[in-house]
């Protein structure tokens, strides 16, 4: 049995990495997918360009503005002479932020009473709005802690004392690369696996390989090996490189780590071979591919937290494999979270993966058109 | 003439294999409702732990300010030892801790320390929280001052406007960019293969010898799977407006020109996907790896393109989706804003033209 699925594997190695192109596509795009990936997912914001329209000629409004310019999330890009101006500079987002600051500022400031400061913000991307609008709030707060003590009026009552665990500096990039790591994992291993049996069936081969003394079971194996082995070898890669060259740190044990990997490699690689064996023409396998990643990567937390979802489609992401293993992923890497914490994680990918090798395994034999 | 039997038989292929049809109007209706409900960045009921170690009025006072929040889920919780499992969990995503000493520091100079602590690990989400707790505790601050007839507690006062969005809610920006990722991955997943499948099957050395030129068989490829994508674009819109109530202060031709314009430069790429490959498998698994992933991280739909290196943002220009989203972001919730829209529609023009030339030169009657 061994030697014959020894045989369907090299000749699938062969079928996959012959063709120098093929080869190329499945080696070379995740590597700099993941380096360019890595620098450009991230939710932090800086050097964001901002107008100043300053009606105040006072000494306080200077403070505050040098406040702004001063911070590397900002960059001053023109100072306004008249509220007509700021309209355009919004609509075309030449700037995000316009900070307004009335004539009675500093006057208001001196003689004790509250001033206010407008600030306009583009709301195109509200994500982005909610982030500048805790710059803002943060530049504020200092500001009006600053002119307390001058003031030598009485200071806050309670002060906050914030810490972020696992991640002080609140890097999104910390939490965006170990997510790759399950994105390209995921995407390499359906590229694998998601034409193969497609492929065969459009070409007829695959009738072929059924009259042939292969148990389907052999064939599952042949198909479904080298999928895995790609797919172990290529996140080892990205792995290295998240550590070595994104310097994320990996506090939690390797062990961990790769009892995942391999439990999410099972579901990824029988998920492809399920779409690969009910598709008929590579077309539909594609289709079927993309059916498939797309919810996936949405659904599983990568970007957007699965709280914030509603209750019905938090449901529907226990179906997804790569959110087990993001939790997984993150959890090792920045956490350090021992196996035991994470045991919930391991067996539904397992179970999807087994359920979805059975399932191809059937569709090999009683999906013939 | 001839023209018209090449789109004749383009249809009927289309009708052969539905795929192509599910392509353009489930993938659409699939993805935006997985996107539209899955995509938000709005963290509501957010879990946190209140530590509070000695119960008095003043820290009812300051905790109630998380009880009335919609933004917290408070847990009250009495030693600190099971605050932080909850944190190390993932039961809570933040921990507020009161010391036993809360009231009594509460009057003297320098106050009260208040300890805040969130899980990093998300820290866009972690960031955001923090904000929501800075909010209570000003809100807290100002009901204090106003309590204790003193002067106001902070002399300047932030009000905030947020334009085009005023209720910073994430669908409103999300819709329309997802429109775009969705026309990007119909573009290139309906014409990806349609070329190398007729080299795969010898057809296309059929076609040679016909007197079709290659230039016709090229528009004979566009025209059926352009207006199949047209079709996604206006249901993708309709769902948009009215399933998810985004609003679209632009005007409709002036969307429909730009989704126009951008379906032909992403069917030209598949196009020049499909010619250069001429082997399904191949040119699907470059359709993979280039439409879906780029076009979700790189385009400016979630990830703000301004804050990236300078180096990936050069890459950005490279993508068709980049110009798309500013566009349909702006249309739909800024309105029709010119000076966005013609920069925009040239580049998508210049793309369109680009990968159409390139795929018509690399198209020759020619076998190797």
């Amino acid at each position: 049995m061994l030697p014959r699925i020894l045989a369907l594997m090299i000749k699938e190695f062969l079928a996959l990495l012959k063709d120098k192109r093929s080869r190329t596509v499945v080696f070379v795009p995740p590597i700099l997918q993941l380096l360019v990936f890595g620098y450009a997912a991230t939710f932090d914001l800086n050097r964001i360009p901002f107008a100043v329209y300053n009606e105040d000629p006072g000494p306080a409004s200077r403070d505050l503005v040098a406040r702004f310019a001063g911070s590397p999330n900002f960059r001053e890009v023109a100072v306004l002479a008249h509220q007509k101006q700021i309209s355009p500079l919004v609509d075309t987002k030449r700037v995000l932020l316009v900070l307004h600051i009335g004539p009675t500022f500093s006057r208001d400031l001196f003689g004790g009473r509250s001033a206010p400061v407008q600030v306009i913000l583009d709301g195109r991307n509200s994500n982005t709005a909610a982030v500048l609008l805790s710059y803002v709030n943060t530049i504020m707060t200092g500001f009006n802690l600053g002119w307390q003590e001058r003031a030598g009026g009485a200071t806050a009552q309670a002060r906050l004392e914030t810490r972020a665990w696992f991640n002080p500096n609140l890097v999104s990039r910390w939490f965006i690369v170990p997510g790759i790591v399950g994105l390209l994992t995921l995407v390499v291993t359906t590229l694998v696996t998601a034409l193969s049996v497609a492929r065969e069936r459009e070409q007829g081969t695959f009738d072929q390989l059924l009259v042939t003394p292969f148990r389907p079971g052999e064939i599952l194996l042949g198909k479904a090996l080298p999928g895995f082995i790609i797919g172990l070898f290529e996140a080892t890669l990205i792995i290295l490189l998240a550590v070595l060259w994104f310097q994320i740190p990996l506090r939690g044990s390797l062990l961990t780590l790769y009892a995942g990997l391999l439990c999410f490699l099972l579901s990824t690689v029988g998920m492809g071979l399920m779409i690969s064996s009910l598709a008929v023409t590579q077309q539909q396998g594609l289709l079927g591919a993309f059916l498939f990643l797309v919810p996936c990567i949405i659904l599983s937390g990568f970007a957007t937290p699965i709280a914030n979802m509603p209750d019905w489609v938090q449901q529907i992401t226990y179906l997804d494999p790569l959110r087990y293993f993001l939790i997984i992923l993150r959890g090792v890497f920045l956490q350090g979270t021992p196996f035991h914490l994470l045991a919930d994680q391991f067996w539904p990918m397992a179970l999807i993966g087994v359920v979805n090798l059975l399932l191809a395994g059937y569709l090999f034999r009683h999906r013939l058109y | 003439m001839r023209l018209r039997g090449l789109i004749h038989k383009e249809f009927y292929q289309i009708l052969r294999d539905p795929s192509s049809i599910a392509i353009a109007f489930l993938l659409p209706v699939v993805l935006l409702l997985v996107f539209g409900y899955g995509v938000s960045l709005d963290a509501e009921h957010v879990p946190v732990a209140l530590v509070v170690e000695q119960p008095d009025a003043d820290t009812a006072g300051f905790t109630g300010g998380f009880e009335q929040s919609r933004y917290f889920q408070p847990v009250v919780m009495r030693d600190m030892h099971e605050a932080e499992q909850a944190l190390m969990s993932r039961r809570v995503s933040a921990v507020v801790h009161l010391r036993a000493d809360f009231a009594r520091r509460l009057r003297q100079p320098g106050g009260a320390p208040v300890q805040v602590i969130v899980n990093g690990v998300d820290a866009n989400t972690g960031r955001l929280i923090l904000g929501y707790i800075q909010g209570v505790w000003q809100k807290w601050l100002a009901r204090r001052a106003l309590e204790t007839g003193e002067t106001l507690g902070a002399p300047v006062r932030l009000e905030s406007r947020v334009w085009f969005n005023s209720e910073l809610r994430s669908r409103n920006f999300l819709v329309p960019g997802l429109i775009a990722i969705i026309m990007t991955l119909i573009g290139a997943l309906l014409t990806a293969l349609v070329m190398a499948r007729e080299w795969e099957r010898g057809t296309m050395e059929a076609l040679m010898v016909t007197p079709v030129t290659m230039r016709e068989v090229l528009v004979g490829k566009l025209v059926p799977y352009f207006l199949l994508g047209m079709g996604g674009m206006a249901l993708s819109v309709a769902m948009g407006v009215w399933l998810f109530g985004v609003p679209l202060r632009g005007s409709l031709w002036v969307l429909f020109g730009a989704a126009a314009l951008f379906l032909l430069a992403a069917l030209g790429m598949g196009l020049l996907i499909s010619t250069v490959a001429k082997n399904q498998f191949v040119a699907g698994q470059v359709a993979i790896i280039t439409t879906f992933l780029p076009a979700f991280i790189l385009s400016g739909f979630i990830f703000d393109i301004g804050s990236m290196p300078p180096v990936v943002q050069w890459l950005t220009y490279l993508l068709a989706a980049r110009y798309f989203v500013a566009m349909l972001q702006t249309i739909f919730l800024a309105g029709d804003v010119w000076s966005v829209i013609w920069p925009n529609a040239l580049a998508l023009a210049v793309m369109a033209a680009f990968f159409l030339g390139v795929s018509r030169r690399k198209l020759r009657k020619r076998l190797e």
